[in-house]
Order: C-alpha cells, then sequence, then structure tokens
C-alpha cells in the first residue's frame, strides 16, 4: 500500500491547479482529505513494518544505465515509517491552520494545489528506494519550495527569496548529482539497500568524494554552512510555508539523505567526521545569529538552521538514532513555533519583535502553545526537545569531544534566544498600539493545541520512561545499541537550558545590562556578513565573467565571422578591376597565362 | 505498398503548387490550405510512429528505386531508430507553427509556399538514405529559409539572413567536397549511406580523419558547435515566431542528426579519435551558452543562446559513445526541439502584444496573464532540466554516459545546470514576477489558438519527463547498431 501514499496528495494537486478556480474555498478540503488519507494508509504501513519488518515495493523499470535496468521502488523501513508520520500528520494540520490563514487570498486555490504537491513530492522523497527517483523528488520538494516562497510573487523580496533558494539548492543538488554519477560509477548500483554492503577498500578516496558530495546536496538542502543563506530569506513566503517546508519537513531532507546513505558515512570515517563539523559549525552561527535578530520569523529561521546543524553533529558522531529522533521531535516543535509566528503576525501585522510585547494576555491559546513550543526547542524536560537533544550530547560526548563542546555551547544559546522571542513577544510591556490584536480563529488554534500535545509527548518515546523505544525502533538489527543513562549529561543539559533562560530573564524583563559587545553585536546582526561577502566573491565575478563571455562572443568570435566575411569582400574588391570588359585585356592576360604555364611545365621537365 | 514517407516529404511541395494556384488576397483560404496539408502530414507522421516496429533492426517503409544511373544516384528512402522521432518532431512543430504563422502581415501567399517547401526540405534531409539525395534536401532548406528570414524578419533581417546563408552554405560546400570524395573512393561508387558505412571504416584514420571533418563542420555550423554559432542568435532574432520554432526545433537537429548518420557510423575510427575534443566542444557550448545567455537582456537571444547551450548535452552524449549517452544525445535532440520551440511560441506571445522583447519592459505577468505564466513556468522548468519534465532525462543521460569516459569534464560540464537555472529563473522573475507593469499589465492573456499550439507541446514535456522509455524504445536498437561500429 505504501506506493499509493503520494498519489493521494498528487491527486489533490491535480484537482486543484484545474478546478480550483470553481471549487473555492472547497479546495482546502480536498488537500486536507487528501493529506488525511496519506495518514491513515502512512499509519496503516507503521503497523505493517512493525508486523512484517522492512519491505521493498520495485514498481517497474524507468530506464536503462549502461545496458542495466534502473527500476523504481519504494523502501519502506522504520526511516522511512518515521518520516512518512511525520510528514503526513504535520501537512494535514499544517493544511487545516492554512485554511484560516490563508483566507481571502487571490490565490487560495494555487495555495493548495502547490502546497499538495509538495506534500506529494515529499513522500515520494522518502519512499524513493534509489538514489535517482530521491532526486527527481528532491527537485520536486526544491520546485514547490521556489513556488511557494514566490506565493506572494508581487513582493520583489518574495521573487528574489525564491530565487536565491532555488539557485542556493541548485548548487547543492549539482555536487549531488556529481556524486551520484561517482557512486554509480563505482559501484555500479544506485539502490540504497545496496549501500549496506558496499566494499570501498582499494577506492577509499573515491568513496570519500561521492560521500561528500552526496552530503554537498544535503548541506544545500538543509541549509547547512556555507549554503545557509536561502532559508532566512525564504521567510518571505506565507507563514504556514515556513512552517511546513522550511522547518519541519523539506529542510530535513538533507538530514533524512545522511541517515539513508548511512552506510556509505559510516565506510568513511573523514566524511562522517566532516558531516559533525559542518553539523557543528552551522548550529553554532546560526544560534548566535538568532540570538540578536528582530525578525520574528527570522529568529526561528536560523534556530531551524541551527537545529538541523545539530541534527548533522549527531549523525556525524556516529548517533545515528539521535539525529532521527531529533528530526522528529524537532518537526514538531518547530512547525508549533512557526504556526505560533504566523497566528502572532496574523494579529499584529508585523514581524518586528521590537513592536510587540504583552500578547499574551490578548492571545491565550497562542501564547501558551507558543510557550510549549519554546520549552520543547530549549530543551526543558519532560518535553521533546529535551529527550532528543540529550541524546545528541551524548553521542557527542562519547564520540567527539569537540563537537560535544559546540552542541553545549548551542543549546545554552538556544535556551537563550527562545525565552528572549518569549519574552519580547507575549510578555512585558507592549511597545506598540495592540488593541485591534485577537486570537486567531479555531482552525488555526486548532493545530496549533494537537501539535503541542505532540511537542510535549513525543520525546517520551525515545526517553528512558519508555525504555528508549524509538531507538530500538529505528535501530532493530543494531543488538549492540547499548542503552545507555547519562544522568550526569542529563543534569548538565537542564543546567544549560534554565542558565539560558534565566539570563534571557534578567536581560528583557529586569532589565539587567550586558557588558557592551559592540563589534560583535553588529557582526550578528548582520550575519556574519556571509550575504554580502558571496554577493562580492560569488555572484558579481559570476555576473562579470557572464558579461565578459557575452562580449567575448560578440566582438571576438562573431567579429572574426564578419571579419572573414569583409576579408572576401575587399579582395574582391582588389581582382575587380580585372573585369574591365575590353577583350584586348583578356587576351593579354591569356597570353601571359600560357607562357607561364609553359615556364612552369619546361622547369618540371628539366629537372627531371 | 503505399509510399508513405514519400507522402510525407512530397505533400507540403505539393500544398504550395497549390498555394501558388490561390488568388493572393484570398488570404483565408491560403492559411486553411497550409494548416490542412501540415496537419495531413502530422496525421501521416503519427501513423508512420504507430506503424513502426522498434523490436526490428534496420530501416523500415524502405523506398528505394534507382533515380539517376550513371551515377548510380538513388531514391532511397527510409526509417530507422535514428530518424523516426525527429520526423514526428518537424511534422508537429512544422503544424503548430503554422498555426502560429496567423500573425503573420504581408505577403502570406510568398510565407506559405516557401514555408511548405521547407518544411519539404527538413523532412527529406531526414529520410533521406542516400547521400546525393541527402544533399539536394539539406540544401533546400536554406533557400527558403533565406527568404523567410529575409523578408518576413525583424529590422536586421537582411543581415540574419545573408549570414545564415553565406554560413550554412560554406559548411555544405565543405560537405560536398567530403560526399565526393566518399563517393569516388568507394568501389563500385555508390552514394548508398549503408553501403558507405560498409566501406568508409576500412579506410586509414588519416583520410578519416579528413572525410570526419569535412563533414563535421558542416553540421557543427548547423547544430551548432563553439564556435561556429554566431549565426544563430541573429538569425533567431530576427526571424518571426514560427521560423524561430522551425529553425531551433528543427534545424539545429539536422546537424545533430548528421554526426549520428553520417559520422559515426562512416568514420568511427575518427570519431573515436575525436572524442575527447567533442566533448571538450559540448561542455564549452554548455557553459560558454549558459552564460551568454545570462548577460542577455531580450528574451529571445536569452532562448537562443540557451539552446547553444544545450546542444552541448547532445555533443557530450555523442562524444561518450555508449548506449547511454547515446540515448542521452537523441533524446535530448527531440526534447529540445518540443521544450525549446514551446519557448519559441512564448516568446512570440510576448513579442505580438509588447513589440518588444527587453526583459525589463515586463513584469507581474503572472497576475495579469496567469495562463501565459503557466505555460512560460511550465516550459522554463523543463528547460532548465527538472526532474519530471522531459528536459531532464536527455540531459541526465547525456551526462551519466559521459561521466565514466569524461569524469572531470562532465563534473565542469555540470556547472552548466546552476548557470541554467541562474539564467531562466532571473526571465521568470523579471517577466511573471515582481510588480505589475503597468504598459505590459494590460496585455491580453493567451488566446485559444496561442494555447493549442502550447498544450500539445506541454503535454509531451511531461509524458516524456515520466515516461522517457515512449521516446527511447523507438531508438533503442538503432542505437545499439551503432555501437558496433566502434
Amino acid at each position: 500500500m505504501a506506493q499509493f501514499i503520494p498519489l493521494f496528495p498528487f491527486l489533490a494537486f491535480v484537482i486543484n491547479i484545474f478546478f480550483g478556480k470553481r471549487l473555492n474555498q472547497a479546495s482546502a478540503w480536498v488537500s486536507i482529505v487528501a493529506s488525511g488519507m496519506a495518514m491513515l494508509v502512512s499509519i496503516q504501513t507503521f503497523f505493517e513494518q512493525q508486523a512484517h519488518q522492512n519491505g521493498s515495493i520495485v514498481l517497474g523499470e524507468w530506464l536503462s544505465l549502461y545496458g542495466v535496468p534502473l527500476k523504481f521502488g519504494v523502501t519502506v523501513d522504520a526511516l522511512s515509517v518515521m518520516m512518512l508520520l511525520v510528514v503526513t500528520i504535520v501537512a494535514t494540520l499544517i493544511k487545516i491552520y492554512s485554511v484560516g490563514y490563508m483566507h481571502g487570498d487571490p490565490r487560495y486555490s494555487r495555495y493548495f494545489a502547490y502546497i499538495s504537491l509538495f506534500t506529494a513530492s515529499m513522500l515520494g522523497l522518502v519512499l524513493a528506494d534509489n538514489f535517482i527517483l530521491l532526486y527527481i523528488f528532491w527537485e520536486g520538494v526544491g520546485l514547490c519550495s521556489y513556488l511557494l516562497i514566490a506565493f506572494w510573487f508581487e513582493r520583489p523580496a518574495a521573487a528574489k527569496a525564491g530565487l536565491k533558494a532555488f539557485i542556493t539548492t541548485r548548487i547543492g543538488d549539482t555536487g549531488f548529482l556529481i556524486g551520484i554519477f561517482l557512486l554509480l560509477s563505482l559501484t555500479h548500483s544506485l539502490r540504497f539497500s545496496d549501500l549496506a554492503h558496499v566494499n570501498v577498500a582499494g577506492n577509499e578516496t573515491f568513496f570519500m568524494v561521492a560521500a561528500l558530495l552526496i552530503f554537498f546536496g544535503a548541506v544545500g538542502k538543509s541549509a547547512q554552512f556555507p549554503l545557509h543563506v536561502w532559508l532566512p530569506d525564504a521567510m518571505e513566503g506565507p507563514t504556514a510555508i515556513s512552517a511546513l517546508i522550511h522547518a519541519a519537513t523539506m529542510v530535513a531532507a538533507g538530514v533524512y539523505l545522511v541517515a539513508r546513505t548511512f552506510p556509505l558515512f559510516l565506510a568513511n570515517p573523514a566524511a562522517l567526521e566532516f558531516v559533525g563539523i559542518i553539523g557543528g559549525i552551522s548550529a553554532l552561527m546560526a544560534a548566535s545569529i538568532a540570538t540578536v535578530n528582530n525578525d520574528i520569523k527570522r529568529v526561528l529561521a536560523y534556530s531551524t538552521v541551527s537545529q538541523l546543524g545539530l541534527m548533522m553533529l549527531g549523525l556525524g558522531v556516529g548517533g545515528y538514532a539521535a539525529g532521527t529522533f531529533h528530526l522528529m521531535t524537532h518537526a514538531f516543535f518547530k512547525a508549533l513555533l512557526f504556526l505560533c509566528a504566523g497566528s502572532v503576525i496574523h494579529a499584529v501585522h508585523s514581524q518586528d519583535i521590537r513592536t510587540m510585547g504583552g500578547l499574551f494576555a490578548k492571545m491565550k491559546i497562542t501564547g501558551m502553545t507558543f510557550i510549549i513550543g519554546a520549552l520543547a526547542l530549549a530543551g526543558v524536560p519532560p518535553l521533546a526537545g529535551f529527550w532528543s537533544k540529550d541524546e545528541i550530547l551524548l553521542s557527542a560526548y562519547h564520540g567527539h569531544q569537540g563537537l560535544f563542546m559546540v552542541a553545549v555551547l548551542t543549546s545554552f544559546l538556544t535556551a537563550f534566544y527562545m525565552a528572549r522571542l518569549i519574552f519580547l513577544v507575549l510578555f512585558g510591556k507592549p511597545r506598540s498600539d495592540i488593541s485591534h490584536a485577537h486570537e486567531s480563529p479555531v482552525s488555526m488554534t486548532f493545530p496549533l493545541i494537537v501539535l503541542s500535545v505532540f511537542a510535549i509527548f513525543v520525546g517520551l518515546i525515545g526517553s528512558p520512561l519508555a525504555g528508549h523505544a524509538f531507538q530500538a525502533f529505528i535501530l532493530p538489527h543494531e543488538g549492540a545499541h547499548e542503552v545507555e543513562i547519562n544522568s550526569m549529561i542529563m543534569w548538565l543539559s537542564v543546567l544549560i537550558a534554565l542558565t539560558g533562560i534565566v539570563l534571557a530573564f534578567l536581560v528583557y524583563m529586569k532589565g539587567l545590562k550586558l557588558p557592551a559587545f559592540g563589534g560583535l553585536y553588529r557582526l550578528l546582526l548582520n550575519k556574519y556578513y556571509v550575504d554580502e561577502i558571496y554577493q562580492e566573491i560569488f555572484v558579481k565575478p559570476a555576473l562579470a565573467v557572464c558579461r565578459g563571455a557575452f562580449g567575448f562572443d560578440f566582438r571576438f568570435i562573431d567579429g572574426i565571422v564578419n571579419g572573414t566575411a569583409s576579408c572576401v569582400q575587399r579582395l574582391s574588391a582588389i581582382f575587380r578591376p580585372l573585369q574591365t570588359g575590353l577583350v584586348q585585356n583578356y587576351l593579354l592576360f591569356q597570353v601571359v597565362g600560357i607562357i607561364i604555364f609553359i615556364l612552369i611545365l619546361g622547369g618540371l621537365c628539366f629537372r627531371f | 505498398m503505399f509510399p508513405l514517407l514519400s507522402s510525407i516529404i512530397f505533400l507540403p511541395l505539393a500544398a504550395a503548387l497549390g498555394i501558388l494556384l490561390t488568388p493572393r488576397n484570398n488570404v483565408r483560404l491560403i492559411r486553411t490550405f497550409a494548416l490542412s496539408a501540415t496537419f495531413v502530414v502530422l496525421c501521416l507522421s503519427v501513423l508512420l510512429v504507430i506503424k513502426f516496429n522498434s523490436a526490428l533492426p534496420g530501416v523500415q517503409f524502405v523506398e528505394h528505386h534507382l533515380w539517376i544511373a550513371p551515377m548510380n544516384a538513388w531514391y532511397f528512402l527510409g526509417v530507422d531508430g535514428l530518424n523516426v522521432a525527429m520526423v514526428f518532431l518537424t511534422a508537429l512543430l512544422g503544424f503548430l507553427a503554422c498555426i502560429a504563422s496567423g500573425g503573420i502581415g504581408h505577403s502570406q501567399k510568398e510565407y506559405f509556399v516557401l514555408y511548405l517547401i521547407l518544411m519539404t526540405g527538413m523532412l527529406g534531409t531526414f529520410l533521406a538514405l542516400d547521400l546525393f539525395l541527402f544533399y539536394i534536401f539539406w540544401e533546400a532548406v536554406l533557400i527558403p529559409m533565406y527568404f523567410l528570414i529575409g523578408i518576413w524578419g525583424g529590422p536586421r533581417k537582411e543581415y540574419a539572413a545573408m549570414k545564415f546563408l553565406l554560413y550554412t552554405l560554406a559548411g555544405s560546400v565543405i560537405m560536398l567536397v567530403g560526399i565526393l570524395v566518399a563517393y569516388f573512393s568507394a568501389s563500385p561508387h555508390t552514394f548508398n549511406m549503408f553501403e558507405l558505412a560498409q566501406v568508409m571504416p576500412l579506410f586509414d584514420l588519416r583520410l578519416q580523419i579528413f572525410l570526419f571533418l569535412s563533414f563535421y563542420i558542416a553540421f557543427a555550423i548547423k547544430v551548432p558547435v563553439f564556435p561556429f554559432h554566431t549565426w544563430l542568435p541573429d538569425a533567431h532574432v530576427e526571424a518571426p515566431t514560427p521560423i524561430s520554432v522551425l529553425l531551433a526545433g528543427v534545424l539545429l537537429k539536422m546537424g545533430c542528426y548528421g554526426l549520428f548518420r553520417i559520422c559515426l557510423p562512416f568514420f568511427p575510427d575518427a570519431t573515436q579519435y575525436f572524442s575527447l575534443s567533442l566533448a571538450v566542444l559540448g561542455a564549452i557550448n554548455l557553459i560558454y551558452g549558459a552564460c551568454v545567455a545570462m548577460a542577455q537582456t531580450d528574451f529571445k537571444k536569452m532562448i537562443a543562446y540557451s539552446s547553444v547551450s544545450h546542444m552541448g548535452f547532445v555533443l557530450l552524449g555523442f562524444a561518450s559513445l555508449n548506449i547511454t549517452g547515446f540515448n542521452g544525445a537523441l533524446l535530448e535532440m527531440f526534447n529540445h526541439g518540443i521544450i525549446t520551440g514551446a519557448m519559441f511560441l512564448l516568446v512570440g506571445v510576448l513579442y505580438d502584444r509588447a513589440h518588444t522583447r527587453e526583459l525589463d519592459q515586463f513584469g507581474g505577468l503572472s497576475a495579469t496573464m496567469p495562463k501565459y505564466a503557466f505555460f512560460l513556468t511550465f516550459c522554463t522548468l523543463g528547460s532548465l532540466g527538472l526532474p519530471g519534465l522531459s528536459g531532464f532525462v536527455g540531459e541526465f543521460l547525456s551526462l551519466i554516459g559521459a561521466y565514466p569516459v569524461f569524469p572531470k569534464l562532465t563534473a565542469i560540464s555540470c556547472l552548466g545546470l546552476i548557470i541554467t537555472a541562474g539564467y531562466f529563473l532571473f526571465m521568470i522573475q523579471k517577466v511573471l514576477l515582481g510588480p505589475v507593469n503597468p504598459v505590459a499589465g494590460k496585455y491580453p492573456d493567451m488566446n485559444k489558438w496561442e494555447t493549442l499550439t502550447l498544450v500539445p507541446l506541454s503535454v509531451i514535456i511531461a509524458v516524456v519527463g515520466v515516461y522517457p522509455a515512449a521516446v527511447i524504445k523507438f531508438q533503442q536498437i538503432a542505437l545499439e547498431a551503432l555501437l558496433i561500429f566502434k
């Protein structure tokens, strides 16, 4: 049945794109019902997978490469089942939320068409059993992301952000594609299931390059350093989209890809360490930016980059279960946070947290759920983020001292900026007129409540309280996976979370003055000037090269062509006077010609 | 047996004669006549595709008659995996471009006569299997094309038409030398491509190289391969919309087709000798063409350079000399014809309204012309190789075929994928997104004729993207046969 899951949302896309105008409001329900169906089948698939273990369904041959048929199929294992559940549950809730959030938009049905196409592609990506099929859907979700970031295309910033997202991720995707080529030439197989028995012996360098190139694709998709620049700008899209695509699902696809191809990285320890380092850099860099940013959505966007970095870090230190666990919990509470932000923006029509404050009194449900999401992200027990972050810290503690420190520091910054966000948005005195602010409609608050239930409880399945059920589920064959409870790490984790929150409380509620970090503050506020640097060293030179190429083409290449033509013209101008029309002249040339001919002939005869 | 291929080739010519007998002021009748003729040709080519047995090796629907006995020149036509898709492509674009010819404002009678003669020339080039006949059709394309650009073109039409004519003619003359040497070196003298393909590979490498180059230059000009490409932007920009469609969709493929039909089977050793050079040229086409496209402000010129870039995939796939690369190259030829044909139609839609093609003159058309926005976005995504649409499959197969042979070069060529996404999305941003341009915002959306021309192309883009075997199954056996020469 699993292969039919993406078909439901795809059908909703087809219906909405062709008949959306006529369906009008009903287009939302087409989308929601399709998502719900996909969710039900996913749940059924989960039970089937539990009963019969992993399966793979071959759908058919798509092409043949070097005479070997390339068969497409779906893979049903713990990882894909987990992703199916996350994607379908979050997508369904966000579509319900969108009913209220997008109400009155002139392109209402178009929105639900795109979001359905996204859901279908994302589900296809998760189910793909080989690199090519995954790559197809990988680009598919990228397209939907582009279309939805630029959904309000009249705004130049939105159009620009869409372009930036597509190009930046395509840079990663191109590396990914080359990695696929390299891997195919090494292993002659593109099926994920064959990765488990790759033999890297003798080809270590090539396999490492292949792993790094594939990881480069993940870097683009998951907005990791150095390709993270597109994600904050992507916040120009509708907030529900930021929640679904740019927080919960698509951006996690990079982490999913590394998890899916994990055997390849395990076989290349250097590549695996590189994954961890990139994750660590992204985690720390983005978290530090989030502490000073004043745009409610951008704070969350940098937080997403940071958390995805933490997942990469977890995978990079060998914590397969830790990384995937955090992927799952993060999907729920980050989607929740974005939807709360959307609800706030809906109420105050501003994204600048300096103009907010005191909103808790006006919006009880949004406020409560926002706090739950923030605590979950900050890693306060017993909420979801605590358990999964704890797993990552534990893996890093055993795997890599440097990255462990990075993870600890990131956790501290995370607690700080989330508390800052909560205090500035919900509490204190209102810093602008919020008298018109009101709670959002039920269609928006209902998903908030459901997601906050997940944000509270979903972490428990991977906690010692439930006997690490998640880890046993995601690592079924790993008998060696020892269930370890390290209370030292756990206390440390609680301590840094509380320190961060308390510090934010003192600074933003009690007016504690931090020592002035003028230079550092400006550096963070300007996001380490990465955009400006890229503009100078990549974008401008690239455009200059293109203009140069055109100049070269026009002046030099075409110049030669036209030069040849004018040479011929000038040459003929020289000989033209010979054509006098006087018979005497022609006779003269003839006689001279014959004499020369005889002389040459004579000379030749003489030589032989 | 019913001479299907002859009917396909000469029906347009017969219709051209018919139009000559029609009064010149009855434009409606002339147009209907041309439309029905091209439609019948399309139906016949569909019939050909249906009846074509893709499981059989060798040529089918053969028509083989002695034509000029003293020269041993034959009237020899046939269809195999190499040209069946090209015939369908030509017939389809011929019909759709004919619909799009409604905007031709003057001398319609002459226009449609030349248009139909052009069709005959193109179809004949793909179907002729005798070198002499091939050469005649090849040349027959030039003359109508020259007039179609030179009379109905834009402001610099004389320059562009003359450049096109002289450039391609120069190539043809060099090819003629090659044809004659090939003819005289075979004994008994023959123009039969299959007989020549038996004889020529036995020649020593130096003669092969010389002959290869004589054919290659003619084909390279047509493709066009760097540095012979500068006629193309001029011709494209000046040509009227339907002629640009045929120029990009069909004429460029004549060059690529020549590489497969003549260069490779006649001179396998020389092809192998030059394979690295061809791959390098392919990479140059790909990246350089994309860079120059990026620098364009004229919509049509951008698409013209994107064609140069896309032909790089064909060259790369061809140079890989393996079945995967060949499949990719041949598929890319078909896909490029469909996609770029659609792109030129879309440029024409805008030009008809605005009489300018400067990208800065538009903006926000997504809001005012939703139908147009849909088709433009769809075809652009097809062209930039989005998986799920046809462009991707051809590019992917060409690259993956070339990778084991030229790993570094292929990896560098992938840069072209990024630049291509760059200029296409930049174009989308300027034309469709942003605030609505006050002038361009008043243009009406696509009418039903314009929609009619784009629907079939879009359907093909989607179908081939999802199910590429629909095209590949036709070419597989013929391409496998080509590998034997290697």
